[in-house]
């Protein structure tokens, strides 16, 4: 008996994470693209997701693909955006002054997507593992690197990770 | 999953998302999800003289009209799970029926020009449905005069059942079929209802 809920009501509940995840991998001007194209791809395989599969964590997924998919299409067209030096900035006092969304999105790609997958998408290390590479202790070793690293540029973000033990 | 933490939380609110972000995301999806041909279940909501109604419809046409004391959540669990979960609100796909609807509680349209899904009602229901689909505009007919009409004077009761779960009120018209006395017997989208519809098409 598979009582699979309305899809619209799975956009209603996972519109938005998905959105943020979308925006923190790919920035505002492409998180739309992203976005469309994870629930559109969502929707033609919802009918065969398993019943009682984690339904955030396959829609994260997803947004990771197509955010791939979305950095290789602008790669190909080899338009010069915005696109932010992976570097961890130093704790000089134009770095303190960047906000949270900034200062995640200088982070190097590895922190970035391990921070993003946990800690904006929900998913447990061992599925950031499956999507970035290597071990969930891994995964968790580099989205611990990025949150330290977030404490360094941002200057709320010690205050804002004491509960992650 | 959620992962209860400062830092998701403060995250989450940096990635400030309203709510015309998404509105606009979903209006997006519905239309390439319809243009993709995955769109197996459109619906909206109008608001009528009988309060609000859901409005469904499939690519073979309108598929289910249900009232608000049927709890819309329910009628589009139903949906999902009776025709496929692939149901996304889509307006425009519900604009011709929802135009017909509105020209009916003005009293400007007398019959439906619209193309129906019978998929949810089978058998002798569907039977009687088509036949009441037959009683015209501000006329009326009674349980038992359906019955006979079927080939089966004794299932009066039956022809109640097919009214009570008619998936298309309003545009099949249930509400103009009433006990042999003149009383109301019962209606899905209660009896207040059916009193206002009967009372719109007495008064033209």
């Amino acid at each position: 008996m598979s009582e699979k809920r309305p899809f619209d009501a799975v956009v209603a509940e996972h519109g938005a994470t998905v959105l943020r995840v979308c925006r923190a991998v790919l920035g505002p001007v492409d998180a739309d693209d992203a976005w469309s194209e994870t629930f559109l791809s969502a929707l033609k395989a919802y009918p065969a997701l398993p019943a009682g599969a984690n339904i955030q964590a396959w829609l994260v997924t997803i947004a990771h693909r197509k955010a791939i998919d979305v950095v290789r299409a602008r790669a190909r067209h080899a338009v010069p955006v915005a696109d932010l030096p992976d570097l961890v900035s130093g704790p000089g006092a134009d770095a303190r002054d960047l906000d949270l969304v900034e200062a995640v999105a200088r982070l190097p790609h590895k922190q970035k997507h391990a921070v993003v997958y946990h800690y904006v998408g929900g998913l447990p290390y061992a599925d950031v593992a499956a999507l970035i590479g290597g071990t969930a202790e891994a995964a968790r070793r580099a989205a611990a690197d990025g949150v330290h690293a977030l404490r360094d540029s941002y200057p709320g973000a010690e205050t804002l990770t004491r509960s992650d033990r | 999953m959620n992962v209860p933490n400062a830092l998701s939380d403060q995250l989450a609110r940096s990635y400030d998302v309203d709510e015309d972000d998404l509105t606009r995301l979903r209006r997006r999806l519905a239309v390439t999800a319809a243009d993709a041909g995955v769109l197996d279940v459109a619906y909206r909501t109008v608001d009528s003289p009988v309060g609000m109604l859901l409005l469904a419809a499939t690519d073979a046409g309108l598929v289910r009209v249900a009232y608000a004391v049927e709890n819309h959540d329910n009628v589009l669990q139903a949906l999902a799970d009776r025709i496929s979960p692939r149901v996304l609100a889509a307006p425009e796909r519900l604009d011709l029926a929802a135009r017909e609807l509105d020209e009916y509680f003005s009293g400007r349209r007398h019959e439906f020009d619209l193309a129906l899904d019978w998929r949810l009602s089978a058998g002798f229901r569907r039977d009687i449905l088509g036949r009441i689909r037959g009683i015209g505009y501000g006329h009326t007919a009674t349980y038992a005069g359906l019955a006979r009409a079927a080939g089966n004077p004794k299932a009066v009761r039956a022809v109640g059942g097919a009214c009570a779960t008619n998936p298309l009120p309003v545009v099949v018209p249930c509400h103009r079929v009433l006990r042999t006395d003149g009383t109301l017997g019962g209606y899905i989208g209660g009896l207040d209802a059916k009193r206002t519809l009967l009372g719109l098409e007495a008064a033209v």
